[in-house]
């Protein structure tokens, strides 16, 4: 019964501003008679993505398909070169200055590259760029939650005489998976965004972000607001499953139980 | 999410420590760079003599040029009797750069404003903190064409077109300074809230006096993410928004002659890059004198 | 266990400093502690206590002088697992429960599963913690967190356990209840232990030898044997002697350089919270 009262408290507002935002919405562009082009009336986004969900769910699927790919390569990739990296200071030293600058580089900039190197059509592409979009902030957050342990933890391991993969086993990677989490959070919607963006510089006919900007050329804007939300809803998706894998194998953590004394 | 922790306080070393730590940086820094130069040439020359191919990509001078060959192509004209590459695009980095910090500085204000608004009332906070989280999972590039039909007709003249840009990459801009703003408010000790009240202070000055100080290592690890992001949105921004002079333009213009000359579209990508890091490098300085705190290699 | 007569700690000329700079943490200490005993490193913040007892434990290299822990050397000993350490902060892994956290150490060692489980009970019996094997670190008290790491770090059942003011962090009446405690743990399982504290009546209710040391470079003051006899409880706290003892450590404390009559700390000499009893 606590647990429902909790749950209401922390969700209720959100919901209400949803509700109201929704009315609000609708009735703006009705009453402002707000171009189609600029913003659609809700209730039309709902019926276009209903009445053209071939089209639609399709050309989502295929442009989350390439998001997914990019992510689990990108991901994998970045947690294992932190595990390697965390493991030298000097090689940690070394490698963190270039794996910020690698972040502060418009990676979105090489997608016609990438084009061109596995081919515009290719599903391969898309997913190259959202690998490298998720493996850096993966590389960082995962070197951050490996080298966080507490001083007096690593002691207490030492002084059990443990070795250097027991101490990784049992006390780098578990107290690193808040971090690991963090990371893949914003992983998935970089990998989705990254799939879209890139779509725009050349895709497959499918491809959701291609689909969007032909709408748009076509004046399709019911379709093309329909698709945009779509994506939204694919990337929340895509972020709030990640977030409750987390709740559900981080049940011990203070972020996920509120920091209740029970 | 987007929440970057704030670089931790470093123990003060002698002079002499610091100048050999940072000797052993700067080396560190230019190995780094020969190694990447290193792989780049060494994985193109073992991919050529093997003839290695991964799916439809071999490597040869339209995937891989060479490094000095990128760089040389710099110092050639942009086009027959054009100007010279180099001075084509520092033109469009510097046009990108305009675009880009003006939505850097409206999307920190708008980004500073939502934080401490949504760290002073719980009941906004769960209001509206998760469509602040979603807003980040809409395609931008997609909404892009609207915003600029948008915004512009409602710019002065001087602003136009670019005015659009600077609003979009805003929108990349404040998410991770309001994440931050918020965080950092709330992550002062109670005990010094209670100071402040118990000298009377007005609210107000309990959070120009102790929270935003307190922040501060907080909303600059988020300008830290949001100054490259900003470069990202403007580039990004002028696509839509068929914009010739930026960096933008630059790469939607070198792609259509990839195949004849590709080492124009590497030109303008490394400088689009530099452009990111200079930004990046910018706030990295500002933090540094603002806060006083040498900043560790952590975003 | 240790080796019947011989020291189970026995430091020779023990020296440490730290840096080019040479901060000296401790210098030429001579101690030895007898198989059994229950011996207290007290004096002021940055005398080196704690440092000296990771000297004992190889987590700190000395600058030179020998070691001997149980018969060898500190860097064999820790390796074959000759001591427990508890150090200030529980140092508990919050994705484990009480019972796996007591069960680490032993999960290293390679000790089967269930001779595991069958010493963790044992283990969750002697510091009084029935009924919260299956809790998490975050839902006990601080107290009862150090209990698990008492728990934990005898669960293997070392000659030796090292304790680095494990009651620091806990008001005076947790503080004393567990003191009690330890002392009938120490008596139940009959290791040796060195006590790292700043509380003057807290050594001497503990300890049968109390080794005062001096500020930084932290030397031996002096050692208080203390008489009271065993088994001590709280109304120990309460006869004559113990605040005699208490005085005398004071005085001790006094003379090995801490004064409290000067105002501002001299170098390298802090002063230490006045207990009273």
């Amino acid at each position: 019964m606590r647990y429902a009262r909790r749950f209401v408290h922390d969700w209720l507002p959100a919901v209400a501003v949803f509700v109201f935002g929704i009315a609000i919405w609708e009735g703006a562009v009705r009453g402002f008679d707000i171009q189609n082009f600029l913003l659609p009336a809700p209730s039309s986004i709902v019926e276009t993505l209903w009445s053209d969900r071939g089209e639609l769910w399709s050309a989502a699927f295929f442009t989350f398909r390439e998001a997914l790919g990019g992510f689990v390569i990108g991901c994998s990739l970045g947690f294992l070169a932190a595990v390697v990296v965390a493991r030298w200071r000097l090689l940690r030293a070394a490698v963190m200055p270039y794996a910020i600058a690698a972040g502060a580089v418009p990676i979105i900039a090489f997608a016609p590259i990438t084009n061109n190197w596995f081919g515009v059509t290719g599903m391969t592409s898309k997913m190259v760029i959202a690998a490298v979009l998720c493996f850096f902030p993966m590389l960082v957050n995962t070197m951050r939650g490996l080298t966080s342990v507490s001083p007096s933890a690593i002691e207490l391991m030492r002084s059990y005489a443990a070795n250097e993969i027991a101490v990784f086993r049992r006390v780098r990677l578990p107290s690193s998976l808040p971090y690991v989490f963090s990371g893949l959070k914003v992983a998935t919607v970089l990998a989705m965004i990254g799939a879209i963006v890139g779509d725009y510089f050349g895709g497959a006919p499918g491809a959701l972000g291609v689909e969007i900007r032909r709408w748009v050329g076509i004046f399709a804007f019911d379709q093309a607001w329909a698709g945009i939300v779509l994506a939204s809803m694919f990337g929340i998706a895509f972020y709030g499953s990640v977030a409750l894998v987390e709740r559900l194998t981080m049940s011990w953590h203070p972020s996920i139980r509120g920091a209740h004394r029970e | 999410m987007a929440y970057a922790a704030p670089a931790p306080a470093r123990p003060r070393l002698l002079r002499s420590e610091r100048v050999r730590d940072g000797g052993l940086r700067v080396g560190l820094f230019l190995a780094g760079l020969a190694v990447l130069w290193g792989l780049w040439e060494g994985f193109r020359f073992v991919a050529e003599s093997t003839g290695l191919r991964l799916g439809q990509f071999e490597a040869n001078d339209r995937t891989m040029p060479h490094i000095h060959d990128i760089v040389a192509q710099l110092f050639e004209p942009s086009r027959r009797n054009g100007p010279l590459l180099i001075d084509v695009l520092w033109d469009a980095a510097l046009f990108t750069a305009k675009e880009a910090a003006v939505g850097f500085l409206l999307g920190a204000f708008v980004g500073f404003g939502l934080g401490v608004l949504l760290a002073h009332s719980g009941l906004l906070q769960r209001g509206f903190l998760p469509y602040i989280v979603a807003s980040q999972t809409i395609p931008i590039l997609a909404v892009a064409p609207m915003v600029v039909v948008w915004v512009n007709p409602r710019l002065p003249d001087g602003l136009k077109d670019w005015g659009a840009v600077a609003v979009i990459a805003a929108y990349l801009t404040f998410f991770p300074v309001t994440i931050n703003t918020m965080r950092g408010l709330q992550s002062v000790d109670p005990r010094a809230l209670d100071l402040m009240r118990s000298y009377a202070s007005s609210s107000w000055s309990v959070l120009w006096k102790l929270r935003v100080p307190a922040a501060l290592p907080f909303i600059f690890a988020a300008l830290k993410i949001a100054a490259p992001a900003s470069v990202v949105g403007a580039i990004i921004g002028e696509l839509p928004a068929s914009i010739q002079d930026g960096l933008g333009g630059a790469i939607l213009n070198f792609n259509q002659y990839y195949i004849t000359s590709p080492t124009r579209l590497w030109a303008t990508n490394l400088i689009a890059a530099l452009l990111g890091i200079t930004f990046f490098l910018v706030v990295l300085l500002a933090e540094r004198v603002i806060v006083r705190r040498a900043p560790e290699h952590v975003a | 266990m240790s080796t019947q007569g011989q020291p189970v700690v026995s430091l020779r000329n023990v020296t440490k400093s730290f840096g080019a700079g040479g901060v000296t943490a401790v210098q030429s200490i001579d101690l030895d502690v007898p198989p059994g005993a229950f011996v207290s490193l007290i004096g002021p913040s940055g005398c080196g206590k704690s440092t000296l007892l990771r000297i004992v434990g190889d987590l700190v290299e000395p600058t030179s002088g020998d070691i001997v822990v149980n018969g060898k050397s500190a860097r064999q000993a820790r390796l074959d697992r000759d001591y427990g350490i508890v150090f200030q902060d529980a140092v508990l892994y919050d994705w484990r429960t009480v019972a796996r956290n007591i069960a680490m150490p032993l999960e290293l060692m390679g000790w089967d599963r269930a001779k595991r489980a069958e010493r963790v009970r044992e283990m969750i019996e002697l510091v009084e913690l029935q009924g919260f094997a299956e809790h998490h670190p975050w839902q006990l008290s601080g107290g009862m967190q150090q209990r698990v790491s008492i728990a934990r770090a005898l669960s293997f059942d070392p000659a030796l356990l090292l304790m680095d003011e494990p009651f620091g962090a806990l008001d005076e009446m947790t503080r004393e209840r567990l003191n009690g405690e330890l002392l009938r743990i120490w008596e139940a399982s009959g290791s040796t232990i060195v006590f790292v504290t700043h509380s003057i009546s807290e050594a001497v209710f503990l300890s049968k030898r109390v080794v005062v040391m001096s500020p930084r470079p932290g030397r031996i003051a002096a050692i208080v044997d203390v008489d009271l006899p065993q088994p001590r409880n709280a109304d120990t706290r309460e006869e004559p002697r113990f605040f005699e003892l208490v005085t005398e450590v004071r005085d001790r404390l006094r003379e090995g350089g801490l004064d409290e009559d000067r105002t501002a700390p001299g170098e390298g000499e802090l002063v230490v919270a006045e207990e009273t009893p």
